[in-house]
């Protein structure tokens, strides 16, 4: 950047960013395999931290020592189905006129009467009966005092439910499937006995990560325009998921603010290991290089054939959403951004001087004008087919799926669980039907405080005769139905193709012998 | 006695084999059979052998590896590695085919050099176990030896041998390939039209291939990637890459126990120190700066001797109070390398990260800084002094910084124009050196543009020392790690003599 000064060379980060979600410090940049145990690992996990007078194995156990007695009331697998209680009794919720999503009363009665619990066990245990899937699987709370609790781990979907009420996190994260339930880690004669088995296959895009091409918003903030690119973004890797490694059960999540998550919970996907996993997220990224890189898409021709689809399916979105929308190249220093990425200089010096002479020219005219001038011959010296292909990248660029890949890489990353509260919004991390992809609005995604207070305006009213005797759920009764119908209908589909995988694997065995 | 120690690595090894290599494994105790002369290294060794071939088993083929690793510093092509290497593994671990006897694999002596191969490399995979650096180094010249054998192996041999590998390999039907001709042809680089329709072509899952997938040169669909027949050994290495990581970590995980066995932890130990990387020499001699005060305090004043990544780091922190976790890792190794001590780090640290509360810098940052410098993480015996300095090396090929990422190399990670701008603010306004740089990054020569700047900033007292003959021509050799160039020009700067024990350029960093 000619205009560009020494200030400009350092990109301002914001450590204290409110609602920072992402792992500040990678975990595979040290050896962490020898401690995973260590429980000062998981700052180097997921950079939320444990206060040191908090670990969860010295102080923090102490407060779950009645989990042994629950243990108790449900003494055998067998005997419980996993289960998940109903909707308590309808009492009226009276929230005071004051009451804020992150009052801890507001949480509580979320969890007790509108979190689909019975779905998210199916969900993460593939089955009506609990499993291993399930059993061993970590779960970690972040308490309301902003404490992080790890390895948590549950028999059955009612004991995490009860314990759910009973601890109220103010948000939950979901890990592995390990070899061991993650509550008896310590136990274990071998600490190397523990570790990760198997867990969904996650993406996370987060709008923070398209800060330099976005102008209508920074940070946490996002509007409907920039949404966009979460919506380019779910198309994108959503088809190459599906089209190219054959995967089905794809779910996609609203992080409650500015991003979303994707979980993909076949059963192949479930079982990669990490060397994997990072395959499958390279095959994905494409827009690479930190602040100073300059040029941040480099691909190869011919185009891959998931890149010729990508373009194909962004190619629209770039002129609408890009030029129309986000106008990047309005003014002439963020058109010199532009002019850097074309490859011909006599095209450049006719672009620039055209430009200097129509000051506020919109980015759509810029981009045609580029093509109108090489028609033109405004140089001698153009190659056509690198001009070309200098479009494309720039057309990936801006609308190419920015992913955090290092979310990707690693089983024992954990991820935000679905349908919890984004402490920065009151908004529920809804799934997104990817069917009506681009009527998702992230804006009028419902606030649990919202839920709460319908709820009560529906108890307030008189039912009509027909609708007695028949019990109605506490969430059938707000607008989060949509989505937890979404959910089970999601979850149903998946247990149908697990049930049919495991009758194959039998029948495989019955063939070896 | 030695028998029993590979017993105890044993059942996990094998609960991880299929049902058929289970039902070979089995019998142990027995002399396994070698029908081919390549050995993917499955199935661990059984047989009891002597405490003098257990050594002299492992030194031999450390020393086969220790040459492969040199040529490999020295960048020598393959066919001059293979030149340099075929000689002495003829002489110390020669592998002969089956067709070089009348007897074919039941051939005794062919039995003898098989079971030597199999066994010297696993109690190398012992030795080398126990430090991930360590089984990185050794995974990947395994690697290059394996790779070296199976090009040099008789054809029809070679593909007996894959063939037994019972891979799970799928021949694209004709009809298949030419409706998909066009996307083989753009998915996979580097082959002609007449290769995309003639040649033979796999469909495997794409686990089996994750480079390939990972770089985006292969065509999937519905999970299968389509591989053309000369990929196979890409396939075939992969494979090989990957067992013998597994095989690895699972060693890394049974080596405690192996500390019991009081003859064998020496032999293991002397052959792994053997193997030691020179890179760890390097903090040694660099720390010891004579005269320098090297404090939490001084290194805003030290920092305009510092190469121009860690000016970077440096300057970034300072703006922004804040650095991201790689910028954290890479500065504070570099600072570790110069010879702050741990104490002093936090307190760098600690103050540099002015916006956030004590609570939340030992929280989030403390134990990064302690476990770079080994203080905490792991054991105690094996973390020793934590992780050494990065060289240029290691900044330049691994983990290049991604959206917001400050670390690093800027000759490399900049664009020309921002790196010449930071250039210039470091005081680098000189116009030929600016365009030289510019020639050297095009041409991808990263280090000559950073020993260009540095002779420039330099350019006086390199002219002093080499006028009164204080340095001599070693000494000014082409810098090849951050920590030699600031030890480098601290010494000038400060007119000290050239230091006996300055590390040298092409020191190996894996
Ligand atoms: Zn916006």
């Amino acid at each position: 950047m000619p205009h560009s000064t020494a200030a400009d060379l350092i990109t301002p980060s914001s450590p204290l960013e409110e609602d920072s979600e992402l792992p500040d410090a990678p975990p595979h940049a040290l050896d962490v395999k020898e401690e995973r145990e260590g429980d000062n690992q998981k700052e180097l996990e997921i950079g939320v931290p444990v206060r040191e007078d908090l670990k969860p194995d010295i102080k923090l156990e102490d407060l779950f020592d009645d989990v042994d007695d629950e243990d108790e009331e449900f003494p055998s697998s067998g005997a419980t189905t996993g289960m998940v209680e109903s909707s308590p009794p309808a009492v009226p919720i009276a929230l005071a006129p004051s009451a804020k999503y992150t009052d801890p009363e507001v949480m509580l009665a979320f969890y007790q009467r509108l979190f689909p619990f019975r779905y998210l066990f199916q969900w993460l245990n593939h089955s009506i009966k609990p499993s291993n899937d399930f059993g061993h699987r970590e779960f970690a709370f972040t308490l309301q005092n902003d404490a992080y609790l790890r390895y948590q781990s549950y028999p059955t979907g009612d004991l995490l439910r009860k314990d759910v009420l009973r601890v109220n996190p103010s948000r939950f994260e979901i890990g592995p499937v390990y070899t061991a339930p993650p509550r008896d880690r310590k136990t274990l004669r071998k600490s190397t006995a523990f570790r990760p088995m198997a867990k969904e296959l996650v993406f996370d895009i987060d709008l923070t990560d398209y800060d330099e091409i976005r102008t209508c918003c920074s940070k946490a903030n996002i509007c409907h325009k920039c949404w966009s690119f979460v919506t380019m973004a779910i198309k994108v890797v959503d088809t190459a998921l599906r089209e190219d490694f054959g995967f089905q059960h794809i779910m996609w999540v609203y992080s409650g603010r500015r991003g979303a998550h994707a979980w993909i919970s076949d059963k192949r996907a479930r079982i990669m290991d990490d060397q994997r996993r990072k395959a499958l997220a390279g095959y994905l990224e494409v827009v690479k290089g930190g602040a100073q890189s300059g040029k941040k898409v480099n691909v190869k021709r011919p185009l891959h054939p998931h890149l010729a689809r990508s373009l194909d399916i962004l190619k629209d979105h770039f002129q609408h959403d890009i030029l129309e929308d986000q106008d990047p190249w309005a003014e002439p220093e963020k058109a010199e951004r532009l002019l850097q990425l074309l490859p011909d200089k006599a095209l450049n010096d006719a672009l620039r001087k055209k430009w200097d002479a129509a000051p506020g020219r919109s980015s759509a005219s810029k981009w045609a004008d580029i093509d109108s001038l090489a028609k033109a011959g405004a140089s001698k010296t153009l190659d056509g087919r690198l001009l070309l292909e200098a479009k494309q990248d720039i057309v990936l660029e801006y609308t190419y799926p920015r992913l955090d890949v290092e979310v990707s890489k690693k089983q024992i990353h954990l991820l935000k669980s679905p349908f919890v509260i984004h402490p920065g919004t009151g908004r529920v991390c809804v799934p997104i039907d990817t069917r009506r992809l681009t009527k998702f609005d992230p804006l009028g995604v419902p606030t649990v405080t919202e839920l709460l207070g319908e709820i009560d305006d529906f108890d307030g009213q008189d039912l009509k005769e027909e609708d007695e005797g028949k019990k109605i759920q506490d969430y059938e009764k707000t607008s989060l139905k949509p989505y937890v119908d979404y959910f089970r209908t999601y979850v149903a589909s998946l247990l149908k193709d697990e049930k049919g995988l495991k009758r194959e694997r039998i029948d495989d065995d019955a063939m070896e012998f | 006695m030695i028998r029993q120690d590979y017993n105890r690595i044993d059942p996990k090894r094998r609960s991880t084999l299929d049902h058929k290599k289970k039902q070979f494994a089995i019998p142990t105790y027995k002399q396994q059979e070698y029908p081919h002369r390549l050995n993917l290294y499955e199935v661990p060794p059984t047989a009891e052998i002597t405490l003098e071939q257990f050594e002299q088993w492992a030194i031999d083929r450390l020393r086969i590896l220790a040459e492969l690793e040199a040529c490999s510093f020295r960048n020598k092509t393959p066919a001059e590695t293979a030149a340099h290497i075929t000689p002495l593994l003829q002489k110390w671990l020669p592998l002969h085919s089956n067709t070089s006897s009348s007897a074919g694999a039941q051939d005794e002596s062919l039995k003898l050099e098989r079971q030597k191969d199999h066994y010297s490399h696993f109690i190398l995979r012992l030795a080398f176990s126990s430090t991930e650096d360590l089984r990185r180094r050794f995974a990947r010249i395994e690697c290059a030896l394996f790779k070296l054998r199976f090009q040099n192996d008789d054809a029809r041999e070679r593909q007996a041998f894959v063939e037994s590998l019972q891979l799970d390999w799928e021949v694209v039907s004709e009809d298949e390939k030419r409706s998909l001709a066009t996307n083989l042809a753009n998915a996979t680089p580097g082959l002609k039209q007449k290769e995309v329709e003639e040649g033979g072509w796999f469909k495997v899952d794409f686990e089996t291939v994750p480079e390939l997938v990972e770089s985006r040169r292969v065509f999937l669909k519905a999970g299968k990637a389509y591989v053309p027949v000369k990929e196979q050994m890409t396939m075939v290495l992969a494979g090989f890459n990957e067992r013998l990581e597994k095989g690895l970590e699972l060693a890394a995980r049974a080596f405690p126990r192996l500390d019991e066995d009081d003859r064998l932890t020496p032999i293991l130990n002397h052959l792994s120190k053997n193997f030691a990387t020179p890179d760890s020499t390097l903090s040694d001699s660099d720390s010891a700066l004579s005269g320098a005060t090297i404090n939490a305090a001084s290194i805003d004043g030290l920092s305009q001797h510092f190469p121009l990544c860690m000016r970077n780091l440096h300057m970034t922190l300072r703006k922004n109070s804040h650095l991201k976790h790689f910028g954290r890792l890479q500065y504070t190794l570099f600072l570790k390398g110069i010879g702050l001590n741990l104490e002093d780090c936090l307190i760098f640290w600690r103050q540099a990260f002015k916006l956030i509360t004590d609570d939340t810098f030992n929280k989030e940052y403390r134990y990064n800084v302690r476990h770079a410098y080994g203080d905490v993480g792991g054991d105690a015996i094996r973390r020793g002094r934590g992780y050494s300095p990065f060289s240029c090396q290691k900044i330049l090929t691994e983990h290049p910084p991604g959206n917001g990422e400050t670390h690093g190399c800027p000759y490399r990670h900049f664009s020309i124009d921002n790196l010449t701008t930071l250039l210039q603010t470091t005081g680098v306004n000189d116009r030929d050196v600016l365009r030289g740089v510019k020639e050297d990054v095009e041409k991808k020569r990263y280090h000559i543009a950073c020993n260009r700047v540095f002779e420039f900033a330099y350019k006086d007292d390199i002219k002093r020392v080499k006028e009164d003959k204080s340095w001599g021509a070693a000494e000014l050799d082409t810098i090849v790690h951050p920590n030699s160039y600031f030890k480098r020009a601290y010494m000038l700067s400060t007119g000290a003599k050239a230091g006996a024990g300055e590390s040298r350029g092409d020191a190996m960093e894996l």
